[in-house]
């Protein structure tokens, strides 16, 4: 062994003495040697013919799609148009779906519960708490990503992401981060844990951690649909009926972009305070378009996107429902338990342009984002003694028609500032649990988890602050 | 009749109906196979279409950042195969080229598949020589040769396959092209059925020649049983503190799995 051991230091000293022999270009010399030999072997083996027509097609559409000129009217018209589709889209489906679960299947549970004659509280817990949850966020949440998912997976396909990254590459330098965390970014937009996953790319540890504790800004799939739900029912019912899609759509994409502005000024911000250093530089590879293979995109995106999205939606949304159930209906002398949460938080709601029930909603929904909406229509109903909807405490309950979602949010005394705070409240805090876990894995330091789910929170506290005390002075 | 069928006991078409795709279950693998290659050259796509697994495909540099791993069974024996994280090369320090290094070097597959873009075959070709350093056992898949021949492109590929010393497979993973002759041409490298003698780098000066190969010797000496003498000599002239530690501990012999 000791044997060994010494012929094991004599051949590391042997290797550092040869290493002063051959200098320090040994790694550029090597580089060359294996450059040459590729290019040799691929002189004999490759027929190029005449390609100048192919080649040329690519040219001039990334000349367009990364023009300084284009590239970014292009970029915000490509997201306009996916999301009016899927709003415009959206629609049907979801007051299909509503119609069957809620206007059908929940009656009939209802009568059946009543004929086998199952005590009330068991009656309320599991179908106005869990079955009503999980029908509404299957209703409101399935269209909305059905079209969404696979609409982005072909643009994804057909190679646009890198030339997005390309145009955002000059703003990233500028905001002191890695210009790759453009791809990190968009692949927030898909699901924040996969994008904080996706910074492995990045191999400055100081721009990974900006990469990490911004991604959150991308409005991820969970809040995609929450986005577009809050757009329609409180934006878009404003306007008359022809403008609302067109109005929702503007609201959720200047949503989106303030997520990206939020995404350079973080990094700003920390590369000039906590996390000071040098930009690294690196090559972007625009990768050829390829023709998207429809069916099989289709096909795939709905299954790992949509279904997955929605299963854990579900899951987190069932307890959730149990929770709403509970605290509406347990009494403590005389009023329920979200009676005096929604009380207590009453105040700072309104100091910040929200309210007592949706502040309790984030609290109740602090697992996912995507069940926030529904939890927040549910304890609206439930707080009010809005009678004529639903069947009493804490049952969520379909909104079908404008007229009465608007009554609805009078009763809880909604305004214009409420949904605007809202969507900026919904881009502006913590991840999701998920998320959080991802960032520890990813960072193994709970300071650097601590910062990326607080800093969040805080920015979206002072946002929503002075929104509300703007908005109070103009109108 | 019994002509027939032995005609057909030797095609690929024939004998890629005992493929069976595995999903994840991965246990009891008779071989390891590891799929590496440069970002965006239809990788996952390969992995999927060997393993009937829906890893996410997407066409940008860099999707894969992990290592995923799947199975199938063919002609009664059981492959794993670990999808590696597209790199350029192998010589640099980045987490993602750490582990598709690791993974080839620690944990010493049966058989390393390559699978490069058709229609940048030298830049390509880098990663390819790199890994022939490291492995004697490669199969090189040429994927997206659709794409080539749009751009056309043409490749022959036994010269090729003749130059680099390992099989070339061409393949459109995208549309399942070439999958059936690439898990024949596998199987053959793990079982030994086809031997490879792969290119070594040869454009190196005559000093670094000389120093690699004198360092190479004393390697062997410590450690016979390795293949790849040479690959860690050039490392150990770089100062590839990794390897460093790995010679002084003899983690080539124990083998971990990369990670």
């Amino acid at each position: 062994m000791d044997n060994k051991s010494g012929q094991i230091d004599e051949l590391i000293s042997q290797a550092s003495e040869l290493r002063w022999k051959i200098g320090s270009d040994y790694h550029d010399k090597l580089t060359e040697g294996i450059y040459a030999d590729a290019a040799s072997i691929t002189q004999r083996a490759e027929i190029r013919k005449d390609n100048s027509a192919s080649y040329n097609f690519d040219r001039m559409l990334d000349k367009v799609l990364t023009s300084r000129t284009f590239g970014f009217p292009i970029m915000g018209l490509i997201l306009s148009i996916i999301l009016w589709l899927t709003i415009q889209g959206a629609n049907y489906p979801s007051s299909m779906l509503d119609s069957l679960l809620l206007g059908t299947v929940y009656p009939f549970l209802k009568d059946l519960s009543s004929q086998l004659g199952i005590v009330w509280w068991i009656d309320g817990l599991l179908l106005d708490g869990i079955y009503m949850a999980v029908a509404w966020v299957i209703a409101v949440m399935l269209p909305p990503m059905a079209i969404f998912f696979p609409l982005f997976t072909l643009l994804e396909d057909f190679g646009y992401l890198p030339r997005v990254a390309f145009n955002l590459d000059g703003l990233f330098k500028k905001s002191g981060a890695h210009g790759k965390q453009a791809l990190t970014m968009s692949m927030g937009w898909g699901c924040n844990a996969a994008g904080v996953v996706a910074t492995r790319i990045i191999d400055s540890p100081r721009e990974r951690l900006i990469a990490i504790i911004t991604n959150n800004f991308s409005l991820c799939n969970g809040r995609w649909p929450t986005q577009i739900l809050i757009a329609t029912i409180f934006i878009g019912a404003l306007v008359p009926a022809g403008w609302s899609g067109l109005v929702s759509t503007t609201a959720v994409i200047g949503i989106a972009f303030l997520g990206i502005f939020f995404t350079f000024f973080t990094s700003w911000f920390l590369s000039r305070t906590m996390l000071k250093g040098e930009v690294s530089t690196f090559t972007l590879e625009l990768p050829p378009y390829r023709p998207p293979r429809f069916w099989k995109t289709i096909y795939t995106s709905l299954i790992d996107r949509t279904i997955i999205v929605l299963w854990r939606a579900i899951v987190f949304a069932a307890p959730a429902g149990a929770v709403i159930w509970l605290i509406s209906n347990i009494d403590i002398s005389g009023h329920s338990i979200a009676y005096y949460s929604i009380n207590f938080l009453d105040e700072f709601g309104f100091l910040i342009g929200l309210n007592g029930v949706i502040l309790l909603a984030y609290v109740v929904a602090i697992p996912a984002n995507e069940i926030v909406i529904p939890t927040v229509l549910m304890l609206t109903v439930a707080h009010f003694g809005i009678s004529n909807f639903g069947a009493g405490d804490g049952v969520m309950f379909d909104l079908d028609s404008e007229t009465q979602t608007a009554e609805i949010l009078q009763t809880g005394g909604w305004t214009l500032l409420t949904g605007i705070n809202l969507m900026l409240f919904s881009l502006l805090h913590n991840p999701c649990s998920t998320t959080i876990f991802t960032i520890y894995k990813e960072t193994k330091s709970w300071k650097w988890t601590s910062v990326a789910t607080i800093l969040p929170i805080i920015m979206g506290i002072v946002v929503c602050f002075l929104v509300a005390q703007l908005y109070r002075i103009l109108m | 009749m019994e002509e027939v069928n032995k005609g057909c006991e030797d095609c690929a078409f024939y004998n890629a109906a005992e493929l069976k795709k595995l999903g994840i279950s991965v246990e009891n693998a008779d071989y390891v196979i590891a799929l590496a290659g440069n970002p965006n050259t239809g990788k996952s796509t390969v992995f999927n279409a060997l393993t009937g697994l829906r890893q996410h495909t997407g066409n940008w540099a860099g999707k894969t950042v992990t290592r995923a791993e799947g199975g199938f069974k063919y002609n009664d024996k059981r492959y794993k195969l670990i999808d590696l994280p597209g790199t350029y090369s192998l010589l640099s320090t980045s987490e993602d080229e750490e582990v598709a290094r690791n993974t080839i070097l620690f944990g010493r597959p049966d058989v390393t598949v390559v699978v490069a873009d058709a229609s940048r075959l030298e830049r390509n070709l880098n990663l390819v020589l790199q890994v022939l350093e490291i492995t004697d056992k490669a199969v090189l898949c040429l994927n997206l040769m659709d794409e080539a021949k749009r751009h056309g492109i043409e490749i022959d590929d036994r010269t090729l396959a003749k130059d680099l010393g390992i099989p070339v497979v061409v393949t459109s993973a995208r549309s399942n092209e070439g999958i059936p002759e690439l898990i024949q041409t596998i199987s053959q490298v793990a079982s030994g059925e086809i031997v490879c003698k792969p290119h070594r780098i040869k454009s190196l000066p005559k000093k670094v020649e000389q120093a690699v190969q004198s360092l190479s010797k004393k390697i062997n000496g410590l450690y016979p049983e390795l293949p790849n003498t040479r690959w860690i000599a050039m490392r150990l002239l770089d100062g590839d503190q990794q390897i460093l530690s790995a010679i002084k501990s003899g983690d080539f012999i124990s083998s971990g799995n990369g990670q």
